[in-house]
């Protein structure tokens, strides 16, 4: 059962991975101009409910299988990902806004946040499939 | 020019590759297919007899020149201007060589005639020591050092005097350099027909007569009032009011300071009473100016002793007159003699637009500066002119490679705009001066923009006209050239070094712009190629330096570039070899007629569409006849050509189309009323052609006014209106006016009320600052990507949650008309304000499917922008629409440090598409020096523009966190750039509040920020109001925010005679500046303000009574009306001084002001009341209590 538990965890993480690569390379598209703010936007604002959802998935799953110290470590960033997609402002677009995108530094505190993510979805890439091989072999 | 007419034509050499960065302007477009060329020229080599053979002899190309007929050669002074032009390349003692019949400039011929040869026209006393000391003879057969200086006079003196008195050795190093280009030049040829034919067409299409005028104006002996002219004339006025000046320049600066503004305005009265007639006005005045500022005593000294002293110093002395004789007028004391000698003068200046092609102004400004000279310094020729256009100088190119010379800050601690460029012209002063004895203020003193101010004793802190903007510490050469501070500001006119620097300063660093303001002087440029750095896509500017004659470095990114082949030849001075006195190089203010690589599309016509409210509400408030009646007097007054459309939607709950096709009858309405799914009724004939369909047009706008007068609907589906328009626009682009007068009720973007009257003066939160849905948004975006702006007026006597509708027009570049309960009988000042407004707004200039682009020296990043605009990639701002009157701000950061460099330059770029369907680029470019102590970044604080940048920091903050945020914020900002600025001067009493010269307004004018509608908490606020006065921060070009923000008081009941000026022969009294205090507002005066956006007279209950009858035409003050918004024509002193005063402040701006008088009993007082910022109310502090919280927070 723990097996299933950590193979599911693992491709969600997967998942979770290349969403962030996928963020990353658009954002750096914009910083350099490759594309536009507007298209950038719709296009990841388009995955920020499905990277929520892939989150909070897994956080919800590691509590339910009472592993606490992956559910604590998952819950910041599942919190931080809910926060953001609840206190986007009524007049904006979603979490990427394009009007404001380039002010205050925006695109680098989304790119920051963007690898931030990535780091930490690769150290629980390792975890998960430490436990994976873990449980497959106390199976 | 038969010359080169007859020669074959050749295609266009030079165009650039495509850079990496090929999106710049028109993203595709612009970067263009890569036609490279390999060198400089390709075209086969065509060398006329003795060309090649002095391979260093560059006289060479100007000999080949001479063989165009209509060049006039005068041969002695086309010898010097060989010799120096020769020497100053190439530095090399064997410069003779050169044929001594070459005229390759008309232009300098005639100055050096004007300059050398004819003592009478010489340039006033400056020019005495000159001719005296040098007899004129070594000025045309010489070695290198003479010619050099003799050639100074004219180029570079910054070179002429360091090879003069330190021979060569700065210039040493970069012989390699001119060597390996010499060598190659042979290799190129400069065949007659390249330049020939390329500008052939130029001449003949557009150069032609604007070389006419420039001969006039170069005629000496012509008596009209030609620049040169106006130039000798009045260098002696000016000089001599300095040397009267100087006496009592010599006394403590702090008393010169402060009788400053006085002395100046005096000055200026002496020379305008003159004679308004020809640009002398100008000159002078700005000269004049310049004298009567504290740095007179180091100014004049020099002068007096260049008299006794040699050449190299002589020269030193003349550009002290010429400098400020060119110098176009900066300051804003100035502006209103800058805008009555524009309108007055006879020079060649041409106001209007298309007729400026081939620049008759570029002409006279190349007269007139090409005889200043750059500074003489032989420690500091290095810096002197580090990016200036004189390529003779060489040394440029190595500004930084070569470190810093440590000189330039070290030994110019002036910061007054008067005199702190003097030391750094003339370090020769600091011996000069020495040896002198007590001549020179600036060693024991501090500059100006330093001198420590004690705001808590200081009461009178307010200048006596309006506040100058400063002026950075550049030397007068760059200063001349750099760009209007009414077009371009920076908050810091000394940038810091590093940014750790700059955040110890605790100012905030930014740009504020106003690019496509109204000018009327404009060098419009019609060239194949225009020239731009090829890595950075910079557009050549007057600060970019020029590494030899064939290459020039980018002042931007520090890339050297080629000069294109055509770039070699200037068309104004109709010579060749000439890079640096083209008019791109001249003017930091330049306009290109840009060619199809700066195209997506053909150039859009004119569209303009007009969405029209027509709900019960609509006709109730009456607009439409406001508007119909505007649009008829306007029709033909509309920008654009014949291709110019014109369409009408009006909505109630359903939306009508007019189709107007040429050849019906009447006008017919389609009612489309399924606002769900909008569509258009027909394709075509909606918008329609103005010309053709005028008939109709009328037609339909006398018919508007009535055809809904019995309507009983009251909703309103604006967004399905503006879905229908969007789709009628987006094949072609333009401008859609909305006119909304109610809360859109139905269809898509509908809005519900969201404003708690209970909560208006709430000192706590204030919410709802953020629009409701992201409809309009969109919408907007959608505009933007079509082209389309929407322009939203809003006439409304509700909420109509402006925040939520200022969408569409914020991220669309529209702009934003608010009129408060509007009514058109009822409230006749907000009807006549609509009326003026919809004036302006119908024929002002309008340019179509912008972008625009800020550049800015390497090391330096832009991270937020303010103003109407949708920011599509990281440094291009996409205006669908431009107006002359929208401002915008932008915050920077350095992000390298700036230490190997001295200046940093920021360019502008805003390409358009003009009404008469041309594609055109406007380019400013503003030059700033970086300095490396924080005294330093104080003293050249300008605190206009770090107030209306803070504030428009403050509208962002205030939206994404709330109003209180944005307060703390403000005060935050007072409280720590004050301490960080007391805990760098030691010497100051901690217990008191010092501020620097530059930043002593700053309380007041955050104090007044605070108190402004946008972020004032305590006082009834509407919402709507509230955010209007954001959406104006935002959108609002400096000059106009500061109106709104500080407004002036003028005391108009005892205008005299005294400091008046004249503008257009009319006498323009101008009364001081008033405190903003009730205690100045005494009961027997009467007072205007002036907030920008309108005038308020108030009357004192005892004012006199001749005084209301002669101005306000009522036999005393109970007979006057409460709702007067005109004065009347009275045949009397007082009235034609109040009303003459009046226009005068009504000319200096777009919007008409609507004008209010006001006695005690009337309504619109607590307006005027609330203008009163010094004053306390009950929920805000007094000035005096403001400075004690500040001192309180310091000393925290």
């Amino acid at each position: 059962m723990e097996s299933v538990v950590f193979i599911f965890a693992l491709i969600d993480c997967c998942a979770l991975i290349f969403l962030a690569v996928y963020f990353i390379i658009t954002l750096s598209d914009l910083e350099c101009d490759y594309i536009n703010a507007r298209s950038c936007c719709s296009k990841l604002n388009k995955w920020v409910i499905p990277e929520v959802i892939g989150h909070a998935v897994v956080t919800v799953l590691m509590l339910i299988s009472l592993h606490w110290f992956i559910f604590l470590l998952n819950l910041p960033i599942a919190t931080w990902n809910i926060y953001r997609f609840i206190m986007v402002p009524s007049g904006n677009m979603g979490v990427f806004d394009p009007t404001e995108i380039h002010n205050r530094g925006q695109l680098k505190s989304h790119m920051k946040e963007a690898m931030i993510k990535l780091g930490f979805h690769l150290l629980c890439f390792f975890m998960y499939l430490y436990s994976m091989i873990l449980a497959l072999i106390n199976d | 020019m038969s010359a080169p007419a007859g020669l074959p034509p050749r295609p266009p050499a030079a165009m650039y590759p495509a850079g990496p960065a090929a999106s710049r302007e028109a993203a595709a477009a612009e970067g263009g297919a890569p036609r490279c060329h390999n060198g400089p020229v390709q075209s086969p080599m065509q060398f006329p007899a003795g060309y090649g053979s002095h391979p260093p002899n560059y006289s060479a190309p100007s000999g080949h020149y001479s063989q165009v007929p209509s060049k006039a050669v005068s041969p002695h002074v086309d010898n010097q201007y060989g010799a120096s032009y020769h020497s100053s390349y190439y530095s090399a003692p064997a410069q003779n060589v050169m044929a001594p019949s070459v005229g390759p400039n008309v232009l300098n011929t005639r100055e050096s005639q004007q300059f050398y040869h004819k003592p009478p026209h010489a340039a006033g006393p400056a020019e005495g020591p000159v001719q005296g000391a040098i007899p004129p003879a070594p000025y045309l057969h010489t070695s290198a050092p003479q010619s050099y200086s003799a050639f100074g006079n004219h180029y570079s003196t910054s070179v002429s005097s360091s090879v003069a008195s330190q021979g060569f050795p700065l210039n040493s190093d970069h012989y390699a350099l001119p060597v390996v280009s010499s060598a190659v030049y042979p290799n190129v040829s400069y065949p007659p027909a390249a330049t020939g034919s390329m500008y052939g067409q130029a001449f003949t299409s557009q150069s032609l007569p604007a070389a006419g005028q420039f001969k006039e104006t170069n005629m000496l002996s012509s008596p009209s009032t030609s620049v040169p002219h106006s130039l000798q004339q009045h260098v002696p006025v000016g000089y001599n009011s300095t040397l009267s000046t100087v006496s009592s320049a010599q006394p403590v600066q702090d008393n010169l300071s402060r009788n400053l503004t006085g002395s100046v305005a005096k000055v200026n009265n002496q020379i305008n009473t003159g004679g308004v007639e020809s640009l002398q006005p100008v000159h002078s005045a700005s000269q004049s100016v310049q004298f009567t500022k504290p740095g007179v005593g180091t100014s004049a000294s020099p002068a007096v002793i260049s008299s006794a002293r040699t050449s190299a110093s002589g020269l030193s002395s003349q550009p002290r007159s010429s400098p400020s004789v060119t110098q176009p007028p900066e300051s804003a004391l100035q502006e209103a003699i800058d805008s009555s000698s524009t309108t007055s003068s006879a020079s060649p200046v041409l106001n209007n637009y298309d007729a400026l092609e081939g620049g008759g102004y570029p002409e006279t400004r190349s007269v007139t500066s090409s005889p200043v000279p750059a500074p003489a310094a032989p420690q500091t020729s290095k810096t002197s002119k580090p990016f200036g256009y004189g390529y003779p100088a060489l040394q440029p190119g190595y500004q930084n490679t070569a470190p810093p010379t440590p000189v330039q800050q070290p030994s110019n601690p002036g910061h007054h705009p008067g005199f702190q460029h003097y030391p750094q012209q003339y370090p020769g002063v600091n011996q000069l001066s020495s040896s002198l004895g007590g001549l020179s203020l600036q060693h024991s003193q501090q500059p100006e923009g330093l001198r420590p101010v004690n705001l808590t004793q200081d009461r009178n802190i307010l200048p006596v006209s309006s506040v100058p903007a400063p002026v950075p510490n550049l030397n007068s050469d760059l200063r001349k050239l750099n760009c209007s501070p009414d077009s371009f500001r920076c908050t810091l006119t000394n940038i810091p070094q590093t940014q750790a620097l700059l955040n110890k300063a605790k100012l905030p660093l930014g740009l504020l712009l106003h690019p496509f303001r109204d000018l009327t002087q404009l060098p419009v440029i019609t060239s194949s190629t225009i020239v731009r750095c090829r890595s950075c896509r910079t557009y050549i500017n007057p600060f970019v330096s020029f590494i030899d004659q064939r290459r020039w470095k980018c002042n931007l990114c520090y890339r050297v570039n080629d000069v294109p082949e055509e770039f070699m030849y200037n068309p104004l001075t109709r010579s060749y070899g000439e890079p640096h006195k083209r008019p791109e190089v001249q003017n930091s203010t330049v306009e290109f007629i840009a060619s199809s690589d700066y195209m997506l599309r053909p150039p859009q016509p004119a569209v303009y569409l007009f969405v029209l409210d027509v709900s019960h509400n609509a006709v109730e408030a009456g607009y439409l006849t406001i508007l119909c009646n505007s649009l008829l007097e306007n029709l033909d007054k509309l920008p654009g050509d014949s291709r110019t459309r014109i369409g009408f939607i009006t909505f109630d709950s359903t939306v009508h189309f007019y189709n107007l096709q040429e050849g019906l009858s009447q006008p017919q309405m389609l009612i489309v009323s399924d606002i769900d799914d909008i569509f258009l009724p027909t394709p075509d004939s909606l918008l329609v052609n103005l010309h053709e369909s005028k008939e109709l047009i009328k037609d339909l706008l006398n018919a508007f006014p009535n055809m809904f007068t019995n309507t009983r609907e009251t909703h309103s589906a604006l967004g399905p209106a503006l879905q229908a328009a969007f789709k009628l626009m987006s094949p072609t682009g333009g401008r859609i006016s909305v006119f909304q007068t109610q809360l859109p009720s139905l269809g898509a973007g509908l809005l519900h009320s969201r404003e708690d009257p209970n909560q208006r003066s709430s000192t706590k939160v204030v919410q709802h600052l953020g629009p409701a849905t992201d409809f309009y948004k969109k919408l907007a975006l959608d505009c933007s990507g079509q082209q389309i702006a929407v322009d939203l007026f809003l006439l409304s006597s509700q909420y109509s949650d402006l925040a939520s509708l200022a969408c569409m027009s914020k991220y669309s570049a529209g702009c934003i008309y608010y009129y408060p309960s509007f009514h058109h009988i009822h409230n006749p000042a907000q009807a006549e304000k609509l009326q003026k407004d919809l004036k302006r707004y119908l024929t002002r200039k309008i340019g179509f499917e912008a972008v625009m682009r800020i550049r800015c020296t390497k090391g330096l990043s832009i991270h937020t922008f303010h103003g109407n605009f949708f920011v599509r990639s990281t440094d291009l701002l996409s205006l669908a629409n431009v107006n002359p009157d929208a401002g915008f701000a932008v915050q920077m950061s350095i992000e390298e440090s700036l230490a190997d460099t001295s200046l940093v330059c920021f360019q502008t770029a805003l390409l358009y598409t003009s009404s008469k369907g041309e594609r055109r680029i406007r380019v400013h470019t503003l030059c700033l020096p970086v300095v490396n102590s924080l005294a330093d970044v104080y003293a050249g604080a300008d605190v206009q523009a770090v107030v209306c940048l803070l504030a428009n920091m403050a509208v962002d903050r205030s939206v994404s966190s709330s109003l209180s945020d944005a307060r703390d914020a403000l005060v935050n900002a007072v409280v720590d750039s004050l301490s960080a600025y007391m805990s760098t001067a030691s010497n100051l009493q901690q217990s008191m509040l010092i501020a620097p010269n530059s930043l002593k307004l700053f309380p007041l004018y955050v104090l007044a920020l605070l108190k402004q509608k946008a972020f004032r908490t305590g006082t009834s606020t509407r919402l709507d109001d509230r955010v209007y006065a954001m959406c104006q921060i935002k959108s609002q070009p400096l000059i106009h925010l500061m109106k709104m923000i500080h407004p002036n008081l003028y005391r108009i009941d005892k205008l005299t005679d005294e400091s008046t000026i004249h503008v257009n022969d009319r006498v323009v009294p101008q009364p001081p500046l008033q405190k903003l205090s009730a205690e100045k507002l005494t009961r027997e005066g009467a007072f205007l303000m002036d907030c920008g956006s309108a005038f308020y007279i108030w009357i004192g209950k005892n004012c006199d009574n001749n005084f209301i009858k002669d101005v306000l035409g009522y036999p005393n003050y109970a007979s006057v009306p409460q709702k007067m918004t005109q004065l009347p024509e009275v045949v009397a002193l007082s009235s034609e001084r109040t009303r003459s005063f009046i226009a005068w402040l009504r000319d200096n701006r777009p919007l008409s002001p609507v004008l209010q008088v006001i006695k005690d009993e009337n309504p619109a007082k607590t307006e005027f009341f609330q203008h009163l910022i010094e004053d306390r109310t009950e929920a805000a502090f007094s000035y005096y209590e403001f400075l004690l919280h500040i001192q309180q927070q310091i000393c925290k």
